[in-house]
């Protein structure tokens, strides 16, 4: 069983090679500089942390237009596939102004389709906020986050050995451009790296390691690299997230979150000894994890958490006037595979997060994401329940999201509750962002199950005192 | 409770009306603050714990709500239930009784049909607090029926918050006796009312109260036994009326064909013993019937001629349907009874013959603690109000002393039944402290308008009646009350004197004078200082029991038993243990995969965890129950192989030692043996015990110390102290040092209360055995797959 599983990643890593290889090759050839190729990078460094069960890129581009070209209202960013696949977020900004007066403008990124790139690359476009004048040189500062791309190896392990990942990246940027000069450095969370690839000039000192500097790389070119190191970072992943945000304006906004969580790491494999994890917690069952942090809005109140079969009675709550923070426990210590699922449900005060709108429609602002601090969620979905009455909604988000409306029933409804539904998948924690949703809503609503129920009760003494005052008997007359 | 109103106001002048409307209104809210009492002492379990099903049974009845809310009422007849009894299965729909679960599930869906978002979790949990409001309602319908609106209301109060009741009924323990003890109590209501008013209408409802009682609880078969015991007592006392064979003959009937209808119950309301007493008294009944008819047909002389005739004929027609029954019941192994039946005629039955029965806690005698800790004080009341109902004796009274008398025997026999002792030891005692309190009250009167009318000096009994007068204009709350039930009882005595007199003329009576019974009135009379020191006492007692009980549902009933706690200085400390385990199963393992352990925790699992278990607590299927108490008393290896035959992929044991949780499966497996033994000889009782003394320490038999569950518990609990020493035996264990060779650790909770093992693959020791062959020399691989099946088979 050993040499095959062994066999296994080694070809697919033959494999990526062969095909970065060829993707090399291709970008070699004169044809395939894209759009404008007047652009070019003079300089480049790419950080990648590793620290995390998250893998975050931050990338410095130094950006020149030519002189002889037009103005460029854009500068384009590759990405493989499998990156694009896992990619969660992509921000850019452009460090303007001189040393001393330097800001930094966030810029808009979005998928680009454009110019086709080599093997299926993805481009992105990072749009100017001015446009680069011929021969001028900007800075870009990007980061991007890209989830599930630390591959488990071995990918079982058992109770006592620690967890090790394959990460899979070039050592030289992909980019559409000529890139003159350019360096890039992987951390690590400790010194323990099994191997990494070396890719002339390579060092490492400690648990980073640096590749470059490389010079004058053509457009598109790709060394695949692989590094091997232990990280035994929790790596919760939220399967599925529902989050239910009630609206009422009886003042409480109440949310319900049903989490789906699964350790994304490597497997458990055999015995899980309790006597092993309870006594030897630094060796044993290193990549477990017991507790979870959800940082939630100040001013919470009621906060529950429970599964299906009951409350769980392990958090704890501390708040203070900027944020209140879950501490919890799920039933059981979560090893490489397991799953399990909770509820966490808290109220939070209506004036925090509604608020009217300049052209009298209210809005509520809400905060995107999953509350759990270093997770991703593979499936997000926000459930906004406006009350009921509340006409044409509208959520403004600001990131590309999937988007429906629903009627929900709660609390002698009658016509129902409009539901904002917002889908997205992928989402870390810089998806954490405010987004609002917009509503009409006529107070007087509010009064319509207060009288309803006035009303069921009159009947009801109505029918009480009509029927103690009828004589529906048939033999009294005769009694009489 | 607003029936008696019409009758006296008819009777009464203006002021009179107003007064007893007041009296209506104060009756009816003193109910309605009874019902909060009884629905909010019961909410202790979720405000100290949370909203959660208690216990074993609780869950499969939430279990089976679930399905129901979920899949409609005919998937719930049809359903057979795989995940249980693997692999037989369980036809879930026809040997449930549904009541309970139809009584949630309509709640359920009504709610949601409001769009009130309760979860069906929720409903289940209220359930039994709702029943109890309602129980405690119908005691005071039953109550009042017998001795009038004050003692009703005193009894009502009493049963509201019983601790016998309690332990059966606090939120969350959602079992058929929450509902049943209602409709047991409603039923014998519409009995009394029918018996009292001869009204056909309330003989139907009746028969419909039978029907959900029916379907609620096995029990019913106590109803079924103690009407006709009535009847019978009724017509040997020379009691029989048209109004007793109008409550009786449609109960019977209509009942029967009701209870017919209930799929657990079906052709069993005809065919077993439990039921044929009351078609003996049908029979009877008309037998007595007849006689009267033909009396009031024929001259005496004549009559008598007749009566010989008829009786010898009902006599020859008795004996001919006796004889045929007894031949029936005769030919069934059981006597046509069921086990628990049976051990409920002969207490020692169950220990001798049914080992599973006998296993379970709540079928064994109560001790006499137990009777102080669920009824308290109303254990000396009840004499005095036995003694209350012989003063008048009527239909009614004389079936609550014969409803008191048979369920104090039953309780007896099991501290299960204690719950139906119950409702009859409030009643009575109800009856006795309201009478009690009509004597003392009346007495105070009396004397306290004799000290401030000096004058008048008037005999005793005219005063009596001046004093009633008095209490009822100046009109305080209990001598409203107290006015009520004088006069109420005062009706009753009026319809039934009559009856005495003239037995088939009984609707003329309402206009009649009342005759008032004078020298009860005299007699009745004490003296201030004793009557105010009585009244005193009795407030006193009333106290206590008010305190027992609410220490009672706070302290004693109201853990949910699947979370313990423990306070400890640095506060409380909870056990979430089996939760942890039941979550890890169903999220961790695969859907289809058969969880074994011993039967308490079957329910729970299947609810909880989802999985498919080999037995659980409907204990149908004793020699399934019997192969899994054989498979835990066997060594590692036999285990195995009958754990593979059943499929079993997980086993799962209880184990307190590590934290002293005493009701673990080490202190269970006795029982195990015992039940395993009595189908599979080869495991004997004696062969687990060192000189009749059960044991797990260095004393402790080999037997014992190698059978599986010995080891599955204290597997590697040696290296917790480094000594083994169990918190609940108290000692250190025998065998400390030991490897699993079948069995893989594949969870184990916080506290180590639960332990789940995984059976381990065959191939892992066939390949040991691969490897010596292939180092022996290179066989052919088709040689080892034929072995690889042989050791197993």
């Amino acid at each position: 069983m050993a040499p095959s599983l062994h066999s296994l990643p080694t070809t697919v890593f033959l494999l990526i090679l062969a095909v970065a290889v060829a993707s090399a090759a291709a970008a070699a050839s004169p044809s395939s500089p894209p759009g404008e190729d007047g652009i070019r990078v003079v300089a480049a460094e790419k950080r990648i942390d590793l620290t995390g069960p998250i893998v975050k890129v931050f990338l410095t581009l130094k950006v020149q237009n030519a002189a002889s070209a037009s103005e460029a209202s854009y500068v384009l960013l590759a990405f493989t596939p499998t990156e694009v696949q896992h990619l969660a977020i992509v921000k850019a900004t452009r460090a303007e102004g001189k040393r001393k007066k330097k800001t930094y403008v966030p810029l808009p990124v979005e998928p680009s389709h454009l110019a086709d790139a080599p093997n299926g690359a993805s481009l992105y476009a990072i749009l100017l906020s001015t446009p680069l004048k011929p021969a001028e040189t900007t800075t870009l500062e990007l980061f991007y986050v890209l989830t599930h791309s630390l591959e488990p190896f071995p990918a079982e392990i058992t109770q006592s050995e620690s967890q090790l990942v394959y990460y899979r990246d070039s050592a030289v940027i992909l980019s559409p451009y000529h890139v003159l000069e350019q360096a890039t450095y992987i951390k690590m969370p400790s010194n323990r790296v099994e191997s990494f690839t070396r890719v002339d000039p390579t060092s490492r000192s400690g648990p980073e390691v640096k590749y470059g500097t490389y010079s004058n790389q053509l457009p598109n070119s790709y060394l695949p690299i692989l590094v091997h190191f232990e990280n035994n970072h929790p790596f919760a992943v939220v399967e599925e997230l529902v989050r239910k945000v009630e609206i009422s304006h009886w003042g409480n906004v109440q949310i319900t979150e049903q989490y789906k969580l699964r350790h994304g790491g490597a497997r458990h494999k055999g015995v899980f000894s309790r006597l092993e994890y309870q006594s030897r917690q630094s060796i044993s069952g290193a990549s477990s994890f017991k507790n979870l942090l959800a940082r939630l809005p100040p001013r919470v109140h009621s906060v529950y958490y429970r599964d299906e079969i009951g409350n769980i009675s392990s958090s704890h709550l501390r708040s203070d006037s900027y944020k209140s923070e879950l501490e919890f426990e799920p039933r059981y210590p979560l090893f490489g595979g397991w799953h399990c699922t909770f509820t966490i449900g808290y109220g939070m005060p209506l004036q925090d997060f509604l608020f009217q709108a300049d052209d009298g429609r209210r809005y509520a602002n809400l905060t995107f994401g999953c509350p759990l601090l270093d997770t991703v969620v593979d499936d997000l979905t926000i459930k906004v329940v406006l009350p009921e009455g509340s006409k044409s909604p509208e959520a403004v988000v600001p990131f590309l999201t999937e988007q429906h409306l629903e009627t929900s029933y709660s609390y002698l409804d009658v016509v129902g509750r409009t539901t904002v539904v917002i889908k997205k998948k992928n989402v870390v924690g810089e998806h954490n962002v405010p987004f609002q949703v917009y509503y009409e809503f006529n107070p007087m609503f509010m009064l319509a199950e207060p009288l309803m129920l006035i009303s069921a009760l009159l009947f009801l003494f109505v029918t009480c005192i009509a029927y103690l005052h009828m004589d529906l008997s048939i033999g009294k007359s005769q009694a009489s | 409770m607003a029936e008696p109103e019409p009758t006296t106001a008819a009777a009464a002048p203006a002021p009179g009306r107003l007064r007893n409307a007041f009296g209506g209104v104060l009756c009816a809210f003193t109910l309605l603050l009874i019902g909060v009492l009884a629905f909010s002492i019961r909410l202790f379990s979720v405000i100290k714990y949370e909203s959660v099903i208690h216990e074993f049974d609780p869950y499969f009845n939430f279990r089976v709500t679930q399905f129901l809310s979920k899949n409609g009422i005919y998937e719930f007849w049809n359903w057979f239930d795989d995940r249980t009894w693997y692999p037989l299965g369980r036809v879930i729909g026809g040997t449930v009784y549904p009541g309970l679960t139809l009584t949630a599930g309509s709640i359920w869906w009504l709610v949601n049909a409001l769009n009130i978002p309760l979860s069906v979790e929720t409903v289940c949990v209220f359930t039994a607090p709702i029943f109890s409001a309602n129980a405690s309602w119908a005691t005071y319908l039953l109550t009042k029926e017998a001795k009038g609106t004050g003692a009703g209301l005193m009894a009502a109060a009493i049963l509201a918050m019983v601790p016998s009741y309690i332990s059966r009924s606090v939120a969350g323990s959602y079992d058929n006796e929450a509902v049943a003890i209602f409709a047991l109590v409603f039923t014998f209501y519409l009995y009394l009312k029918t018996l009292n008013t001869g009204s056909l209408f309330y003989a139907t409802l009746n028969a419909l109260s039978y029907f959900y009682m029916v379907c609620s609880w096995g029990g019913y078969t106590f109803i079924i036994n103690l009407i006709p015991m009535h009847v019978l007592l009724c017509i040997v006392t020379g009691r029989y009326s048209s109004r007793l064979y109008i409550a009786y003959a449609p109960l019977v009937i209509l009942g029967t064909l009701l209870a017919a209808l209930v799929p657990v119950v079906g052709f069993n309301a005809v065919l077993t013993s439990e039921h044929f007493a009351s078609f003996l008294v049908f029979i009877i009944l008309h037998v007595v019937a007849f006689v009267y008819y033909i009396k009031g047909l024929l001259t005496p002389r004549l009559f008598k001629v007749a009566m010989t005739l008829v009786i010898t004929v009902g006599l020859a027609v008795c004996f001919a349907v006796v004889a045929v029954l007894v031949a029936l019941v005769a030919s069934s192994p059981t006597k046509g009874w069921s086990g628990r039946s049976l051990s409920l005629l002969d207490p020692t039955y169950a220990s001798k013959y049914i080992p599973i029965i006998a296993s379970v806690s709540e079928h064994q005698p109560p001790t006499w603690p137990s009777y102080f800790m669920d009824i308290n004080v109303l254990a000396f009341l009840v004499p005095a109000g036995i003694i209350s109902c012989f003063l008048p004796l009527s239909d009614a009274s004389s079936f609550m002393v014969l409803y008191l008398v048979t369920a104090v025997y039953f309780s007896g026999v099991m501290v299960r039944l204690m719950l139906v002792l119950a409702p009859a030891a409030c009643i009575l005692s109800g009856i006795a402290l309201s009478s009690a309190f009509d004597v003392l009250t009346r007495s105070m009167k009396f004397q306290l308008s004799k000290v401030f009318n000096d004058g008048s000096a008037v005999s005793g009994d005219s005063i009596a009646e001046g004093s009633t007068a008095s209490n009822d204009t100046k009109g305080s709350s209990t001598s409203t009350v107290n006015t009520n039930s004088a006069k109420i009882e005062n009706r009753t005595e009026k319809s039934e004197k009559p009856s005495k007199k003239n037995r088939k003329k009984d609707r003329e009576v309402t206009g009649s004078v009342p005759v008032k019974p004078k020298k009860e009135k005299r007699l009745s009379v004490l003296p201030l200082e004793a009557s105010v020191v009585g009244t005193l006492l009795l407030i006193v007692l009333g106290g206590f029991y008010v305190v027992h009980c609410v220490w009672a549902a706070a302290e004693a009933y109201s853990a949910p038993s699947i979370v313990l706690t423990s306070r400890s200085r640095e506060g409380l400390h909870v056990f979430d243990d089996f939760r942890e385990a039941y979550a890890w199963l169903s999220h961790n393992t695969d859907v289809d995969d058969k969880v074994a352990s011993w039967w308490d925790y079957g329910y729970q699992t299947t609810a909880m965890a989802n999985r498919t278990v080999i037995v659980d607590n409907n204990t149908w299927n004793n020699t399934h129950i019997a192969t899994v108490g054989t498979a835990m008393s066997s060594p590692e290896k036999a285990a195995w192989e009958i754990f593979d035959s059943l499929d079993v992929k997980y086993v799962l044991v209880v184990f307190g030692g590590l934290v002293g949780y005493p009701s673990d499966d080490i202190n269970k497996f006795l029982w195990m043996v015992r039940i395993g033994g009595g189908e599979f000889p080869h495991i004997k009782e004696p062969d687990y015990l060192r000189d009749g003394q059960y044991r797990v320490d260095s004393q402790a038999t080999p037997t014992m110390l190698n059978c599986l569950m010995y080891k599955l518990c204290y597997y590697r609990f040696v290296e917790t102290d480094g000594k083994g020493f169990d918190r609940v035996r108290g000692y250190e264990i025998g065998k400390k040092h030991f490897k699993l060779t079948h069995f893989e650790e594949v969870f184990t909770t916080h506290h180590w209360m639960v332990r789940i093992y995984k059976l381990k693959p065959q191939k892992n020791r066939i390949r040991g055995k691969l490897k010596k062959l292939k180092s022996s020399s290179k066989t052919s691989s088709t040689l080892a797959a034929g072995r690889k099946k042989n050791p197993w088979q």
